[in-house]
C-alpha cells in the first residue's frame, strides 16, 4: 500500500537532490533558481501527503499559496536576473561578490 | 491497488530521474525541459494522492507559465555553458556527501522514528461523492479568504515589480508626448510678427 | 567662654596659615613672632579656662559650634567639650608647644625651612587642641588624623634626607594600621548608638554593653569589648604601643623640637587621652581593659630594655618615651585613668625637657647624636646639665620630683588593682612596671653619665666650639625644668585624690582603685617620707648605681656583657625583630602581593588577556569572519544548507 511514508520519502529524495543541485551548480544562477523550485515542490509533496493523511484540506490550501508565491518569486527572480545580465553581460556567480563589504 | 502501487513507483522513478537530469544536465535548456518533466510527474503523483485540483494547477501554472518563463529567460540570455559547467566534477562530491547526510537524516526521521505509529496503512479512502475542488473552494473562500486576497496582491506586486525591473528607456527613442500635444496652445505654435513693409529691391 | 574656646583653637591655626602661606613676606622673625603670639594666646587662655574650671567653680561646658552635615539622623558637628580633663590637656599642650616654639628659634636658626617649620608646629597645636577639645567622635578623628598628618610632615621635615623620608612614611603607614581599628571602633559606636556625640554615646553605654556582635559568624562577642579593643588599636598606633611602636624610634629623624613636642609630650599621648576620655565605655568591658593592661606592660618593659643598648641620644629618649607610654597604658588598663593622665602631664614636662636638653647638646655638638662620642660635657654646658639632671631624676621617679608622684602612685595603683584577679594578667602588669623602674633608671643614667660625665670622647674641633646655646634654647629648658621638678607637689593631691576630674572620668565602683587609695592618702610629704620603704625607690636607686658602675667606673664590663651575651644583644639590637616583621613581613608581603597583582593580575590578566586580548580576539575573529564573507551567493547558500543539516542532525541524534 502506498501511504504517507512513501510520499514523504519521495519528497525527501527530491529535496536532497535539489540541495545537491544547488551545491553542484553553484556557478549558474538560473539552475539555482530551478533547484529552489524543486525544493518547493518537495515541500508541496509533504503538504499534500499530510493533508491526505489527516483528511484536512488546509494543507492543500497551503500548497495553493506556495504555488502562488513561488510563481511570483520566479517572475521577480528572473526579472532580476535579466537586469543583472543586462548590466554585467553575465550571470556567472563568481563575478557577483558585491555583497562583500 | 496493485496497479496503484505500480503507478506510484513508475511515476516516482520518472520524477527522480527527471530531477537528476535537472541537476546534472550540461545544457540549461535541457535542465528546464527536465524540470517540466519533473513537474508533470509530480502532478501525476498528486493525482494518485487524490489532490486533483492542485495537480491541474501545477500543470497549468507551473508548466504553462513559470516554466515557459524560465525557458524564455534561458534562451534569451547568452550563457556560456562550458564555463558554468566546468566545476561540476570538482564540487560534486561535496554536494553529494551533504545530500547523503541529509538523506540519511530524513529517512531515519521518516522510517525509524515512528515505529509505534500505524505505518504504511495507506491513505484512508475518501468518502463517496467527495470533490477535491469543491472542498478546497469551500475552505479557500471562507476560512482563508484574507490570505487569498493577500496572495492576489502579491501576484499584482510581482507583475509590477517584474515590469519595472525589466523596463528600460532607450536614449534617442522617438515617442509621442500626448499630454503635451493636448495641452498645446496656438500662441505656442504660431508667432505673429509685426514689421514694417519692405520695399522690394 | 565660648569666644575663649574659639580663640584658643583658631589662634594657632591663623598663625600657622600666616607663617605658612605668607612666610616669605613676613620673614623669619615675622614667622616666629606670629606663631609664638598665636600659641602664647592659646596658652594664656587655656590657663584661664583651667583657672575658671578649678578655682572659679565653672561648670564643664558642652558646646556645639557648627553642624557640618546631617545624614540619616547622624549629626556631624564641630563642638567643644571643655571639662577639667580637657582643660588640663589644653594647658599641657599649649605650654609645651609654646616652649618648643621659643626653643625652635635657636634650634632651627640656620635652617632654610624656618617659616615652614613654625607653620607646621602651630598647625600641630591647632590639630591637637581640636582633638582634645572635641565633643564628638568625628572631630576627635579629625584631630587624630590632623596630628598624624603634621607628624608625617615634620618627621620628613628634612625631606632631602633618605632616612627621614623612610621614617615619615613608616610612621604614616603604621599609624594607618591603628587608624583602621580606630575607624572601625567609631563605626561600631555609630552602629550601636546612631550618634557621634560623646554625651549621647556615654548615655547609652550600658545598652551597648548588653548587646552582642557577631564579627565571625556564630561567635557572638560583647559589643562593648569589640568597640573598646578597636578604639584601643587606634590608641596603640598613635601612642606607639607594641607591636605598633616601630614608628616612634624612627620618628627621631625629624628635628629635635618636634621630637619633644609631638613624639614625646603631646601627640603620642593622644591615645592615652582618648582612652581616658572613653572611660565610660572602657569601664564596661573588663576584657578590653585586660587587653589594654597586657599591651601596656609589654610596651613598658620591653621597650625600656631596648633603651639600654641605643647609642643615639634621641633614640634613648625615644625608647624611654615608649616605655613611659606603656606605663600610662598599664594605668588605663588598671582603671586608674586619673593616674594615667597625671603621669601624662608630668611626663609631658620632663620628657619635653629631656628632648630639648638633648637638642641643646646636639646643637653644641654640631648635630652629632652618638653618645659614644660625647662625655664630660658638664663643664661646658652647666644649664643644660642641671636641667637634664632634673629631667632624668623626674623620669626615674626620684622622690620629690614630678615623676616620682605620678609614677609611684601609678605603680601603687597597678599593685592594688585586684579586680583583674591575681592571675597572670595582674602579675605581668605589676612586675613589668616594677622592673621597668630599674631599667628606666639604668638607661636614663647611662645616657646621662655618658653624655655629661666621664672622659671627653669628642674630637678636638668639636670640643673647641662646645658652649652653651643662646637664651632662646636655655630659657625653655629652665621653664620646663621648673614644672618637672615641682609640679607634682601641689597637683598630686587634687588631681589624683581630690575630685579634680569629677564627671570627666568615669570609674565604676568596683574598680575604683584611686578612690580606694585616697583613704590612705596623707599628703605629698607623707608619701615622700614613705617612699624610702617602697621597692620602687630602691629599684630606681639600684638602676642609677648600676649605670654609674657600668658606664663610669668600669666601662669594660658592658663590652664584655655584649660579647658574652651576643645572642640577647642581637635580639635587642634588632629591636626584637619587629622592624623585620613589619617591613619584611607585612610591607614586604604587601609589596609582593602588589607586585604579583601588578605583574600577573594587572599586566597579564587584565591588560594582556582581557583588554588587549579582547581586541586581539576580535581582530582574529574578524579576520576569520572576513574570510567567510566572500560576497558570493553560493557561500551563503552553502552556509544555510550546512546549518539546516546540522540542525536536523541535532534534532534527530542529539536531542
Amino acid at each position: 500500500m502506498i501511504g504517507l511514508e512513501h510520499y514523504l520519502t519521495l519528497a525527501a529524495m527530491l529535496f536532497v537532490l535539489s540541495i545537491a543541485g544547488i551545491i553542484v551548480n553553484r556557478r549558474n544562477l538560473i539552475l539555482i533558481l530551478m533547484c529552489i523550485e524543486l525544493m518547493l515542490l518537495a515541500v508541496n509533496f509533504n503538504f499534500i501527503a499530510f493533508s491526505r493523511y489527516l483528511g484536512d484540506e488546509t494543507g492543500q490550501i497551503f500548497v495553493f499559496f506556495i504555488l502562488t508565491v513561488a510563481a511570483a518569486e520566479a517572475a521577480i527572480g528572473l526579472a532580476i536576473l535579466v537586469v543583472l545580465f543586462r548590466n554585467k553581460r553575465s550571470i556567472a556567480v563568481q563575478e557577483l561578490n558585491s555583497l562583500k563589504g | 491497488m496493485m496497479l496503484h502501487s505500480v503507478l506510484f513507483y513508475v511515476f516516482a522513478l520518472f520524477m527522480l530521474g527527471a530531477a537528476v537530469g535537472v541537476v546534472f544536465s550540461r545544457n540549461p535548456v535541457h535542465s528546464v525541459m527536465f524540470l517540466v518533466l519533473t513537474f508533470f510527474q509530480s502532478a501525476l503523483l498528486w493525482l494518485l494522492a487524490e489532490a486533483e485540483f492542485l495537480a491541474i494547477v501545477l500543470v497549468l501554472v507551473y508548466v504553462g507559465a513559470v516554466m515557459v518563463l524560465f525557458l524564455f529567460v534561458v534562451m534569451m540570455l547568452d550563457v556560456n555553458i562550458e564555463a558554468a559547467k566546468r566545476s561540476i566534477a570538482r564540487y560534486a562530491w561535496v554536494g553529494i556527501s551533504i545530500a547523503l547526510l541529509m538523506a540519511i537524516e530524513l529517512i531515519q526521521l521518516i522510517w525509524l522514528r515512528n515505529q509505534g505509529v500505524a505505518s504504511t496503512g495507506g491513505f484512508a479512502p475518501t468518502p463517496e461523492g467527495y470533490s477535491n475542488t469543491k472542498a478546497l473552494g469551500a475552505v479557500l473562500y471562507t476560512e482563508h479568504v484574507y490570505a487569498f486576497e493577500i496572495a492576489a496582491v502579491i501576484l499584482l506586486l510581482a507583475i509590477i515589480a517584474a515590469i519595472t525591473l525589466t523596463m528600460r528607456k532607450r536614449p534617442g527613442l522617438k515617442v509621442q508626448d500626448i499630454a503635451a500635444q493636448v495641452a498645446v496652445r496656438a500662441k505656442d505654435r504660431v508667432r505673429v510678427v509685426k514689421m514694417a513693409a519692405e520695399k522690394k529691391q | 567662654m565660648y569666644n575663649y574656646y574659639l580663640t584658643i583653637v583658631l589662634a594657632p591655626l591663623a598663625a600657622a596659615i600666616i607663617a605658612g602661606l605668607a612666610g616669605k613676606k613676613i620673614g623669619r622673625a615675622g614667622a616666629h613672632w606670629v606663631t609664638i603670639v598665636g600659641v602664647g594666646t592659646a596658652c594664656l587662655l587655656s590657663m584661664l579656662v583651667l583657672k575658671n574650671l578649678f578655682w572659679g567653680g565653672a561648670e564643664a561646658e558642652n558646646i556645639s559650634v557648627y553642624t557640618w552635615a546631617v545624614t540619616d539622623g547622624l549629626r556631624m558637628e564641630v563642638g567643644f567639650l571643655v571639662d577639667r580633663l580637657t582643660a588640663l590637656m589644653m594647658c599641657v599642650v599649649t605650654f609645651v608647644s609654646l616652649m618648643v616654639h621659643i626653643y625652635t628659634i635657636g634650634y632651627m636658626r640656620e635652617d632654610p625651612g624656618y617659616q615652614r617649620f613654625f607653620s607646621y608646629i602651630s598647625l600641630f597645636t591647632f590639630a591637637m587642641l581640636m582633638l582634645v577639645m572635641s565633643n564628638n567622635f568625628l572631630q576627635l578623628f579629625f584631630g587624630w588624623e590632623a596630628v598624624g598628618l603634621v607628624s608625617y610632615l615634620l618627621i620628613g621635615f628634612w625631606f632631602k634626607k633618605e632616612t627621614a623620608i623612610f621614617a615619615n612614611l613608616k610612621a604614616f603607614l603604621v599609624n594607618r594600621v591603628g587608624d583602621f581599628g580606630f575607624l572601625l571602633g567609631i563605626a561600631g559606636v555609630v552602629m550601636f548608638t546612631g550618634s557621634l556625640d560623646y554625651a549621647t554615646v556615654f548615655g547609652q553605654a550600658e545598652s551597648i554593653a548588653g548587646q552582642n556582635i557577631e564579627v565571625l559568624q556564630g561567635t557572638p562577642w560583647n559589643a562593648m569589648t569589640v568597640i573598646c579593643i578597636l578604639l584601643f588599636i587606634g590608641a596603640m598606633g598613635k601612642s606607639a604601643q607594641a607591636p605598633l611602636h616601630v614608628w616612634l624610634p624612627d620618628s627621631m629623624e625629624g628635628p629635635t623640637p618636634i621630637s619633644a613636642l609631638i613624639h614625646a609630650a603631646t601627640m603620642v599621648t593622644a591615645g592615652i587621652f582618648m582612652v581616658a576620655r572613653m572611660s565610660p565605655l572602657f569601664e564596661l568591658s573588663t576584657t578590653a581593659l585586660g587587653f589594654v593592661i597586657v599591651i601596656g606592660s609589654i610596651t613598658a618593659f620591653f621597650m625600656g630594655l631596648l633603651g639600654i643598648i641605643q647609642n643615639d641620644i634621641k633614640r634613648v629618649v625615644a625608647y624611654s618615651t615608649l616605655s613611659q607610654l606603656g606605663y600610662m597604658t598599664v594605668a588605663l588598663g588598671a582603671s586608674a585613668y586619673s593616674a594615667a593622665i597625671f603621669h601624662l602631664m608630668t611626663h609631658a614636662f620632663f620628657k619635653a625637657l629631656l628632648f630639648l636638653a638633648a637638642g641643646s647638646v646636639i646643637i653644641a655638638m654640631h648635630h652629632e647624636q652618638d653618645i659614644r662620642k660625647m662625655g664630660g660635657i658638664k663643664k661646658y654646658m652647666p644649664i643644660t646639665y642641671w636641667t637634664s639632671l632634673v629631667g632624668s631624676l623626674a623620669l626615674i621617679g626620684f622622690p620629690g620630683s614630678s615623676g616620682f608622684f605620678s609614677k609611684d602612685l601609678l605603680i601603687e595603683a597597678v599593685r592594688d588593682s585586684h579586680w583583674q584577679g591575681q592571675g597572670a594578667v595582674y602579675w605581668i602588669a605589676y612586675l613589668s612596671v616594677l622592673l621597668g623602674v630599674f631599667i628606666t633608671a639604668l638607661y636614663t643614667f647611662r645616657m646621662f653619665f655618658l653624655v655629661f660625665h666621664g672622659e671627653e670622647r669628642m674630637d678636638a674641633k668639636t670640643k673647641s666650639h662646645l658652649h652653651e646655646p643662646s637664651a632662646v634654647v636655655t630659657v625653655p629648658l629652665i621653664l620646663l625644668a621648673i614644672p618637672s621638678a615641682i609640679i607634682g607637689w601641689f597637683t598630686v593631691g587634687p588631681v589624683l585624690f581630690g575630685d579634680y576630674f569629677g564627671d570627666a572620668i568615669f570609674v565604676s565602683e568596683s574598680k575604683d582603685i584611686i578612690g580606694h587609695m585616697a583613704h590612705a592618702w596623707h599628703g605629698s610629704l607623707a608619701l615622700l617620707t614613705h617612699s624610702v620603704r617602697t621597692p620602687v625607690f630602691w629599684l630606681a636607686t639600684c638602676g642609677v648605681i648600676a649605670a654609674w658602675f657600668l658606664y663610669l667606673k668600669r666601662p669594660d664590663i658592658p663590652e664584655m656583657i655584649k660579647t658574652r651575651l651576643s645572642g640577647i644583644y642581637n635580639v635587642l639590637d634588632r629591636k626584637y625583630y619587629f622592624d623585620d616583621l613589619w617591613i619584611k613581613g607585612f610591607a614586604g608581603g604587601g609589596r609582593a602581593i602588589g607586585q604579583f597583582l601588578w605583574k600577573k593580575g594587572d599586566q597579564m590578566i587584565i591588560d594582556d588577556i582581557l583588554v588587549n586580548g579582547t581586541a586581539r580576539t576580535v581582530v582574529r575573529l574578524a579576520g576569520f569572519v572576513r574570510q567567510i564573507q566572500t560576497g558570493y551567493l553560493y557561500t551563503y547558500a552553502f552556509a544555510m544548507i550546512i546549518g539546516l543539516t546540522a540542525l536536523l542532525g541535532w534534532l534527530i541524534w542529539l536531542r
